[in-house]
């Protein structure tokens, strides 16, 4: 029998085999691709920065301290408390708009909604996931600053509610689309159930439907504060830009993810400003990655019930 | 008639092979010759860069200029890593850079190829007459007081409270270092919680749009939207409005130099592209992209 086997695939070394080989490397080779990448970003990122946290690093400074002033003559400080709070305060504000609202969109989407009105809805909130960053920072930058400005009667309309408002409807569709498949992912037998008990509609999906998808729905509400975090156009266009602690939503403030940005392009490479940097990074880097794990393990959990 | 058409045809082919023969000789003999230069920095200069590069193709086909931005710490570091030939920047290379560039068997040497007004820009409602440094610097400045347009005795219509809306830079542009240093002086530093913008284009168009605030950039930005101050640079001095001719006579008090840096001192085709640069055509063309020529060229409608 084995004989038989062996001279068979002999046999077999023609193109087809061949063939096979080279597309079971090319696809092993682009499934660990991701893997490769992420830890050689990462290695990248830690290699440019780690001078700075091992030399010139002060870690009571750095994250106590709200003074950001790398590039000073005299005395160059690099408090990140300021750039963390503006971080912070956005993705909040952010996410009190757009967790209501992306789960009501979902819960339309997912429970009320019927054929066209259904597909349509689907396709307008996919469309708003498509608008570049760019684009929705002009918004901010050109449209709400004046009315911010003639609306509440403050000095400056690039503020912590601008960048959030803008912020908020950049996450509403990842999580209104990821909230949606884990209202789908319940399955029917529950909603009858339910109904058949003698539950209303509201009665099905309050106390039946979304305990089922609990999961889902925190995973889609870690994904897009994920996605707030890493956010740098639209807020460095839309929150003013200011190293503040803010003290209220009509403070400009500054993200860590804007300060990259701004900054990197005209530092000498390998000096401290540089290093300095790329340590916002690594901590950028390891909070999303936080985020995005803790949503991922979320998710598994509804797999394995 | 055809055998005219005939030889007529045979003719200019005729002739066009010898062009283009004779023409091919003459591009692959400039090829050989050709010299390439290598010019990079700051943002501020880059489009005068740019315009001096396309201008000097007429006067000197053999070289070529490329252009590239980025900033001035960009062009320094790509000087000190000897990849250019020309650093444009908007600032003096700082000691511990020259250090750097001597370690790498680079002397740097300095050229001022123009000036640039820094212009203080506020909303074009806001009634203000003139400014001092010692304002300027209460504004701006770490401990200063003044926050509000009512401490300097005006009323800004549509802003709030008479709030000042401090609008600035981001820290490593050569903007915010000379802003700095001239008005906050040697060891002064900035007020935390200024508007960073990225670029001198947004500063003013930022002020364009807020009754409040207050701003500085490059005077080639001003336009009709906005009012220019007059800067008086102490209580009793003359307040001066940002003007190109103001900024070459230096009766301005905050104008800049802008520079070109070079590996050691210029020689062969740089030393005749910077002396270019400095003469009449080339100032002209610095002059035309609204900043201060190191020279007032000779030019009827200059005042």
């Amino acid at each position: 029998m084995s004989t038989v086997i062996d001279s068979g695939d002999a046999d077999r070394l023609d193109a087809a085999w061949w063939i096979d080989r080279i597309v079971k490397v090319l696809v092993f080779a682009g499934g660990i691709s991701a893997i490769v990448f992420i830890l050689g970003i990462f290695a990248f990122v830690t290699k440019e920065g780690f001078g700075f946290v091992l030399k010139d690093m002060d870690v009571v400074e750095f994250f106590t301290s709200p003074n950001w002033r790398p590039t000073s003559d005299t005395k160059p400080t690099h408090g990140i408390l300021a750039l963390l709070a503006g971080t912070a305060s956005i993705t909040g504000f952010a996410m009190l708009i757009s967790v209501p609202f992306s789960l009501g969109a979902a819960i339309y989407i997912g429970e009320f909604a019927t054929g066209k009105t259904r597909e349509t809805l689907k396709v307008l909130v996919e469309m708003l996931a498509a608008i570049p960053s760019v684009v929705w920072g002009f918004i901010g930058l050109s449209i709400m600053n004046p009315l911010i400005i003639d609306l509440f009667d403050v000095p400056v309309g690039l503020c912590m509610l601008n960048a959030g408002l803008i912020l908020g409807l950049m996450a509403a569709p990842i999580m209104t689309t990821i909230a949606e498949d884990a209202l789908k992912a319940v399955p029917d037998g529950y909603r009858e159930a339910a109904e058949a008990m003698g539950a209303t509609r509201w009665q099905v999906i309050w106390k039946v439907v979304i305990p089922a998808a609990k999961n889902g729905l925190v995973a889609a509400v870690l994904l897009g504060v994920g996605r707030g975090f890493g956010e740098t156009m639209a807020v460095l266009m839309a929150s003013g830009h200011s190293i503040n602690m803010p003290e209220g939503v009509f403070d400009p403030v500054r993200a860590l993810t804007a300060t990259i940005a701004a900054e990197l392009g005209e530092t000498v490479a390998g000096d401290t400003h540089y290093q300095a940097l790329f340590t916002l990074g690594i901590l950028l880097f390891a909070v999303t990655f936080v985020i995005n794990l803790t949503a991922d393990l979320v998710v598994r959990g509804i797999r394995k019930k | 008639m055809r055998n005219i058409a005939l030889a007529t045809a045979m003719a200019v082919s005729l002739s066009l092979v010898a062009c283009g023969g004779g023409g091919g000789d003459d591009a692959d003999g400039g090829r050989a010759q050709r010299t390439l230069l290598q010019n990079k920095g700051s943002d501020t200069l880059v489009n005068v860069a740019q315009a001096w590069a396309e201008a000097y193709r007429e006067v000197d086909p053999s070289v070529a200029v490329a252009v590239t931005g980025g900033g001035s710490g960009t062009g320094i570091s790509a000087l000190i890593n000897g990849t250019v030939d020309l650093a444009n920047t908007s600032r003096s290379m700082k000691d511990k850079e020259i250090e750097k560039a001597r370690q790498n068997g680079i002397e740097p040497v300095e050229h001022i190829v123009g000036y640039d007004a820094l212009a203080v820009y506020v909303h074009k409602d806001n009634p203000i007459e003139s400014i001092t440094f010692a304002q300027l610097a209460a504004i701006y400045g770490e401990g200063g007081t003044t926050k509000t347009w009512d401490q300097l005795g005006i009323t800004v219509p549509g802003a709030k409270d008479g709030k000042i809306v401090r609008v600035s830079r981001q820290n490593n542009s050569g903007t915010y270092a000379y802003f700095k240093k001239a008005v906050l002086r040697k060891d002064g530093e900035y007020k935390l919680g200024s508007l960073d913008m990225h670029g001198s284009k947004d500063v003013v168009d930022l002020v364009m749009k807020t009754p409040g605030a207050i701003g500085y950039s490059g005077l080639a930005y001003a336009t009709h939207e906005v009012k220019l101050v007059p800067v008086a640079r102490d209580d009793g001095a003359p307040a001066v409005m940002p003007t190109v001719a103001t900024a070459i006579d230096r009766s301005y008090p905050i104008a800049r130099p802008l520079f070109m840096y070079t590996r050691g001192q210029p020689e062969g085709a740089v030393a005749t592209y910077l002396d270019w640069i400095l003469s009449n055509d080339g100032q002209t063309i610095i002059l035309d992209k609204g900043y201060a020529p190191v020279r007032a060229p000779v030019r009827d409608d200059l005042r």
